[in-house]
């Protein structure tokens, strides 16, 4: 009896072992077919025009849909996807796009397209967010948040179709932003055919949560904390370009980059995972190819692992340190360059960034096109900090508040630590610093009705223009909505960012941003303190894999080797 | 007794009685009456509650808050996957275990039983979480022989049939059956084996008492002194009459079986009903805590009856008061 168990026992365990090691030999073979994601949460809607979250761009922006323009992930710059070329009027309000032709929507189980993507559903995805008339504006609540913050709405005069692939849109103004708008990850085209069933099948919210597109990728199917399911969508006009193509050695050359888009793989899946511990464990197994937002503290370990790959890049946001401009003495420039020169921005970022982030001179991150190197930048000095001081009158012993965000946030991951090392260096130069927080939204009611003496917070930009940073965080009409935590308001700065979107020369804007970087470092009502890496991990049978610094994760274009 | 708790959480959960109790929210003041004139809602509570007890048994049990989704489609998916955990850690627990406490009881007292036995209590004295926490580091992480999560790998699409994730295997259509069916094995190992080993470690420690019980009855004395051989003690005598006692512990078992399952189904993000609920106590999603509860409960009531029941059916002798003793 004895021997027997034994035997049997150890029969169970080699059985145990031996399934263990054939499914590890055979991973490779069937983890091919397909890519898996680890995101970190789940999506609000799969139509990025309604949400700005990431988690919703990442999960259907590139993945599902194309635009009309996008931003190449190497320079930055607006280039063609599904207008192939466009004019603007010598005046720059008219821009005249030329749309691509065989272009082929998703044909789904729910839905088969009869026609090609033409101007008719530039017209419904624009009009969609941009009329209130519009049929479909309030179908799934009628909130376009990206649209609504900048006003492009609003600015927009007519969408109008010249011929079925070409549309002519006119502004009321010049805007040299609106191409980078454009290109972002909430101006995708939706189909308007599909529309038109939906609306006669009387399910018209459909549109929004069963997608149809032109992107690589075709939504197959969503649980709930669980998993969103994709496949390739075969007809993809990238893959296409490149297959006709194919035998002309002549255009292979050229039709390299859009080889580039062609998904290999068979279907894409995202494993929704919240934690990211398990998300960095699952990489780790090779249950999953990528994870969303490595944790700061994870990023060590991942660089350890052989097999994996940690891609970084100077991502466009900005953390700062921002002074109520409207409350004495804040309102003296002096007292805020003495602020500034008390504490040392290198120690902040060690400290805070973990050797994560770059020092910020100016609120543009070098990814910007506009970023200037040679920018002015304060300096740690205590003694001058003393003495402007001093100058303006506070005497030692003078006290103030510092408020933290109390989230965590890629361009400051811990604002109550780097408010607590502020608050020694405002020590060092006699002004005693009280450190402030509340819950997010309570602590943004707060930042908004100016309670605040001074503000540790920072902004991420949605396109690469950098209209998107000055505007927002510290124009004048920025101070209601709740974006210029300054409360800066200043007239020449105002002119200065009007007169730069009235050219479309970018030199010359360039040289308008230089004159604005001045003002700024002159009158410093915002403390630039660092812009933050953005960070992909991945593992290294993924190729093709791009860090996006304009917005969210594709996937068209990845493959997997063996 | 479970539904009037259920129901009256409704009443007793923050929040308005109508979404906890249905998890729709009306929009308007019109569709809220028609709502409630629905559910019974502007009658007495003993009428509501008959109307509940009849939504509960046709299988309309309200709607998730956080998904929108029917509950009992989300119950039904996830319970079958605690069901299929439980069901094979009892398994092993069964076929190693009680082997396992045979030997320990009739070689008692030896070096081997000594080593058995002390190797089942270090085992049964590991809170479940921890262990599976060590499997996971060792067997996933270190050396990569098993997934840490998850029933199988997303990229096979497996369509739920039974709820049983192997059994949906061989009733699906897809290409790569047999890569699929491993790749579900091995997903399985790590949180069966946390599940199982503890309660393999009280299956041995059960099953060796009852041995050794019966070694000292005076049957076996009479038998030994009729010279038959150890071997033919323990075929005609020891294994029958150890095994009934046994049968009636299982039950008791049941509930520690199922709430470790439901521990280490989040640690393994096994999509199971413990997974959901923890989920659902995080959205304070209340109509899902409440049929959560219910469904959990209903399970372990129903196993628990069932062995019960088998227990009576093998062994008619046996009193009421024998049942809980250990």
């Amino acid at each position: 009896m004895s021997h027997g168990l034994v035997k049997r026992l150890s029969l169970c365990l080699c059985t145990a072992l031996l399934v263990a090691s054939c499914a590890k030999q055979n991973k490779q073979a069937f983890y091919n077919t397909g890519i898996i994601y680890c995101s970190e949460s789940n999506p609000v809607t799969f139509n990025p025009q309604l949400d700005t979250s990431s988690t919703t761009s990442d999960a259907s922006s590139h993945q599902l849909y194309d635009r009309l323009l996008d931003f190449d992930p190497d320079s930055g710059r607006i280039v063609p996807s599904l207008a192939s070329s466009w004019l603007v009027s010598d005046d720059g309000l008219t821009y005249a796009f030329q749309l691509r032709r065989d272009v082929w929507f998703h044909t789904t189980r729910y839905f088969e397209p009869s026609r090609n993507f033409n101007a008719d559903d530039v017209i419904f995805s624009i009009d969609r967010w941009r009329l209130n008339s519009h049929p479909y504006h309030y179908v799934s609540g009628g909130s376009y948040p990206y649209f609504e913050s900048i006003g492009l709405a609003q600015n927009i005069a007519s969408v109008e179709r010249v011929n079925g692939y070409r549309v002519e849109i006119t502004l009321k103004r010049r805007d040299s932003s609106f191409l980078a708008n454009l290109a972002t990850d909430f101006a995708v085209i939706l189909s308007q055919e599909y529309a038109e069933k939906l609306a006669q099948a009387g399910t018209p919210s459909k549109i929004d949560q069963l997608p149809i597109g032109t992107g690589p990728f075709k939504f197959e199917s969503y649980r709930k904390d669980h998993f969103i399911k994709y496949l390739r969508h075969d007809n993809y006009w990238r893959t296409q370009a490149r297959e006709e193509n194919g035998s002309d050695i002549a255009s292979a050359q050229q039709n390299l980059s859009e080889a580039q888009n062609k998904p290999e793989v068979e279907q894409l899946i995202f494993d929704i995972t919240p934690r990211s511990s398990l998300r960095l464990a699952k990489l780790m197994t090779g249950e999953c190819d990528a994870t969303a937002f490595p944790a700061q503290t994870e990023l060590e370990v991942i660089r350890t692992e052989d097999d994996l790959t940690l891609a970084e890049k100077p991502g466009l946001n900005v953390g700062f340190w921002a002074f109520n401009t409207q409350r004495p003495p804040f309102d003296n420039p002096d007292v805020r360059r003495a602020l500034a020169a008390a504490i040392d921005k290198n120690t902040l970022l060690e400290a805070v960034y973990f050797d994560s982030a770059t020092r910020a001179k100016t609120l543009l991150p070098a990814a910007s096109w506009a970023f200037q190197n040679d920018a002015d930048d304060t300096a740690y000095n205590p003694v001058l900090a003393r003495k402007l001081l001093a100058d303006a009158g506070i005497a030692p012993g003078f006290s103030m508040t510092i408020w933290a965000m109390p989230v965590e946030r890629a361009y400051n991951p811990n604002a109550t630590k780097m408010a607590e090392l502020i608050q020694r260096y405002l020590r060092d130069v006699g002004v005693e610093a009280t450190i402030v927080s509340y819950d997010w939204a309570t602590f943004r009611r707060h930042l908004q009705e100016g309670l605040h003496d001074s503000v540790l917070i920072g902004w991420s930009a949605d396109n690469g223009d950098p209209d998107n940073f000055y505007r927002p965080l510290l124009s004048c009409g920025a101070i209601p909505s709740g974006t210029n935590r300054a409360m800066w308001c200043n007239d020449s700065y105002d002119k200065l960012l009007n007169e730069a979107l009235q050219t479309d020369d970018i030199d010359e804007r360039s040289a308008i941003y230089k004159q604005v970087n001045r003002l700024l470092y002159e009158r410093l009502p915002v403390v630039p303190i660092a812009h933050a890496y953005r960070y992909q991990a991945y593992r290294n049978e993924l190729e093709g894999m791009t860090i996006n610094p304009f917005g969210g994760v594709r996937f068209g274009g990845v493959e997997k080797a063996l | 007794m479970l539904t009037i708790i259920s129901f009256s959480l409704a009443y007793l959960f923050p929040g308005d009685t109508l979404e906890n109790l249905t998890g729709l929210v009306p929009q308007n003041e019109m569709q809220r009456a028609a709502l409630e004139k629905q559910f019974k809602l502007d009658q007495s509570y003993i009428f509501q509650f008959i109307y509940y007890v009849g939504n509960l048994l046709t299988g309309d049990w309200g709607y998730s808050f956080t998904s929108g989704l029917p509950l009992r489609e989300e119950v039904g998916i996830a319970m079958p996957a605690t069901i299929e955990l439980a069901t094979y850690a009892m398994l092993m627990a069964l076929f190693i275990g009680i082997p396992l406490g045979y030997y320990a009881g009739i070689r008692c007292y030896s070096t081997s039983d000594h080593l058995i036995n002390s190797a089942s209590i270090t085992t049964y004295s590991f809170p479940v979480f921890w262990f599976a926490l060590l499997l996971i580091l060792v067997f996933s992480l270190e050396l990569d022989v098993a997934p840490l999560s998850g029933r199988i790998s997303l990229i096979y699409d497996i369509e739920p049939v039974t709820g049983f994730i192997l059994f949906d295997v061989l009733l699906s259509d897809i290409e790569n059956k047999s890569l699929a069916f491993k790749d579900a094995l091995s997903h399985l190992a790590l949180p069966t084996f946390a599940i199982g080993a503890i309660t393999t470690a009280s299956m041995i420690r059960i099953t060796r008492r009852s041995v050794i019980d019966v070694k000292h009855r005076p049957y076996i004395a009479a038998a030994v002194s009729r010279g038959l051989s150890s071997w033919q003690i323990f075929t005609r005598h020891i294994l029958r009459n150890a095994l009934l006692p046994i049968l009636p512990l299982m039950a008791i078992q049941i509930t520690t079986l199922i709430t470790n399952a439901m521990i280490v189904e989040t640690l393994f993000s096994w999509p199971g009903i413990g997974n959901w609920l923890i989920q659902a106590i995080y959205q304070r999603d209340y109509p899902a805590l409440r049929i959560g509860m219910m469904a959990v409960s209903t399970v372990v009531i129903t196993l628990t009856i069932l062995v019960d029941v088998l227990n009576r059916m093998i062994d008619p002798s046996r009193e009421k008061y024998e049942r809980a003793t250990v």
